[in-house]
């Protein structure tokens, strides 16, 4: 308010029209809403549009790079489907999305009421926790990692005292995928910092309420907390499980650069990263591209589907 | 935003038990906050103390600290690897993340600004291919814009990594940004209007100096992520001396001798100190630009 009163422009009336007047007005917002947004208008064609294009029709091709693409129809799909890495591939990234996404966000959810009630030191937890999330993704925490999971480090040890003998868990092929697992856990921080904003904007009265009516801490956790959070706890499940669907630098860095040892950590996008930019089958990389691209697709519309049953969302409130 | 109302009402919630339950509660709870705590730095601490330790020591050793620090490791970096001096892995790195960041910063600031600012045809559809393609998994992207990269002549250039930076094609910042702007007031900008502003001169001078807090946001997420950026360096840079941080570790990895162990892990400690950094002056920032991400 104030800063209109004191702003210099202010002071040069120059033009009184009204506002938008008139069709010339509605033609000029036009023009200049299309000039701004033209380098987004650029890049979604050239970068996002454009190449879905082409990759779909290169996922019916055999295409090396060198030679142009050749149309082979259905080919890539039928030897992909057979292809017993592929299978593999699948499989492993399935476990990871699985086993990673839950144990993620329960971390998440639980960190984030331990934080909400509010104690001293709380913004500094807050923000210890959330370091890892932006360093996680970086080479040299995959390299921390390779060497806290490696043979006598401290997770061999531990778990020697509880009478595990799987030795370091980077060279097991048994293991090895739960060390990338527990990367992913370990970056809890950022679903976390959403949670803990969502919690923060479910009124207090209505545990009052409940705390009156005589509701313990579970149910008013199942009643009142659950049902408050369930948009963000939707958001989050959304966006870490098409997240974990897209894992590759920790695999590539933290078990070894072929995802092994036995494949054990052959996740999707290794498996195209290595046909596509190793073995330069451009027209197979892409097929699995799309397929990875229907199969997140159709996880988003069963998980849009699902909101009407379990997400609450809160229309007179505010 | 509202943190003093709702940490007045929950003070009043906590006072209404007796004493000593209350504190008993207080130390479940920092004993609880401190466990978690002491897991997610464990690796943290390990990299700044293993740094220190000689190559022998530091996967064998359960130390957290040196027993006695040596600086062999770091003396070790001045040597470079393969004839490539450390400083330049960080310098490229460094040349990637700023122009990232001013990419980011300028494109998704106009794309922001038609969207919350402009009432213009089709906005609406637009907005909801920019929210699309924030779910779209890159894959698909990949190989056809190597091949276009490839046909330009980009190939071992930054070009491919900073191209779509600004061509706002980091949907996440945008949206940040319109959520900011929407909430500027509105009279703001009708009044610039009535002072014959022109969009250009309303954005420069009034919209971005306001939405200052959102764009230190994306200029930071931008820097972290550009530094961290692991497979676009690895799919489009293919000489040494045009490798990023995340490729010169690599190239300590692949030649993993004993000896270079150390070094290794000393250069992942210097390459952490930045994002580090950022992270202590700007946390806040950080923090809140996430926690809005999911409010909407």
């Amino acid at each position: 308010m104030t800063l209109v009163e004191e702003s210099p422009v202010h002071a040069v009336r120059k033009r009184s029209a009204a506002p938008g007047a008139g069709r010339r007005g509605r033609r000029q917002e036009n023009l200049a809403g299309y000039l701004f947004m033209s380098p987004w208008i650029a890049g979604f064609l050239l970068l996002t549009a454009g190449p879905m294009i082409a990759s779909l029709y290169y996922a019916f091709t055999s295409y090396n790079l060198f030679t142009p693409p050749k149309w082979v129809g259905l080919d890539n799909f039928t030897t992909m489907f057979q292809d017993p890495r592929w299978q593999k591939s699948v499989e492993v990234t399935l476990k990871y999305v699985v086993v990673a996404t839950p144990l993620k966000l329960l971390l998440a959810l639980g960190v984030a009421m331990l934080l909400a009630q509010r104690r001293r030191g709380q913004a500094l937890y807050r923000a210890a926790f959330y370091l890892p999330s932006l360093i996680g993704a970086s080479v040299s925490v995959g390299f921390v990692w390779r060497a806290l999971f490696s043979d006598d480090a401290v997770v061999d040890r531990t778990q020697k005292i509880f009478g595990i003998d799987a030795g370091g868990w980077i060279g097991n092929p048994d293991y090895v995928l739960y060390a990338l697992v527990a990367l992913s856990i370990w970056q809890f921080g950022a679903p976390m910092v959403i949670f803990l904003a969502g919690l923060k904007q479910v009124p207090r009265e209505l545990y009052e309420a409940a705390e009156m009516d005589g509701a313990g801490p579970v149910r008013r956790f199942w009643n009142i907390t659950l049902p408050m959070l369930s948009p963000v706890l939707f958001f989050n499940v959304l966006l870490e499980s098409i997240h974990a669907f897209q894992v590759f630098g920790s695999a590539y860095v933290v078990s070894d650069t072929r995802c092994g040892p036995a494949d054990a950590t052959l996740v999707y996008t290794c498996y195209l990263y290595q046909k596509g930019f190793k073995e330069s089958q451009m027209g197979f990389a892409s097929a699995m591209a799309w397929t990875l691209v229907v199969a997140v697709a159709l996880v988003t519309a069963v998980l849009f589907w699902s909101q009407k049953k379990w997400v609450h969302y809160e229309e007179a409130a505010k | 935003m509202s943190g003093t109302t709702s940490a007045s009402a929950s003070a009043s919630a906590v006072a209404r038990p007796a004493n000593g339950r209350r504190r008993i509660g207080s130390v479940a709870w920092h004993v609880g906050a401190l466990l978690v705590l002491a897991v997610v730095l464990y690796p943290v601490v390990w990299v700044l103390g293993a740094s220190f330790k000689p190559s022998e020591d530091i996967v064998a050793s359960l130390d957290l600290l040196p027993a006695k620090p040596v600086w062999t490791n770091f003396s070790g970096l001045a040597d470079g690897i393969s004839d490539i001096s450390i400083g330049s892995f960080f310098g490229n790195s460094l040349m990637y993340a700023g122009l990232a960041v001013v990419g980011v910063v300028m494109s998704s600031s106009l794309t922001a600004y038609a969207f919350a600012k402009i009432r213009f045809a089709g906005r609406n559809l637009l907005f909801t291919l920019m929210i699309g393609t924030l779910l779209l998994p890159y894959h698909v992207l990949l190989i056809p814009q190597y091949v276009l990269f490839r046909h330009l002549g980009y190939i071992d250039t930054l070009v491919p990594l900073v191209a779509g930076k600004f061509l706002a094609v980091e949907a996440f910042f945008v949206f940040l940004m319109v959520q900011f702007m929407r909430g500027l007031p509105r009279e703001l900008d009708e009044a610039a209007k009535l002072d014959g502003c022109g969009h250009l001169r309303t954005y420069w001078s009034i919209v971005l100096p306001l939405s200052r807090p959102a764009v230190i946001t994306s200029a930071i997420f931008t820097f972290i992520n550009a530094w961290n950026d692991f497979m676009g360096p690895l799919i489009y840079l293919n000489t040494p001396s045009k490798y990023t941080v995340s490729l010169g570790l690599m190239m300590f990895r692949d030649q993993e001798g004993i000896s270079d162990y150390g070094s290794m892990i000393a250069m992942s400690l210097v390459a952490l100190v930045p994002v580090v950094a950022f992270f202590m002056a700007f946390q806040r920032y950080l923090i809140d630009g996430m926690a809005t991400s999911g409010l909407k």
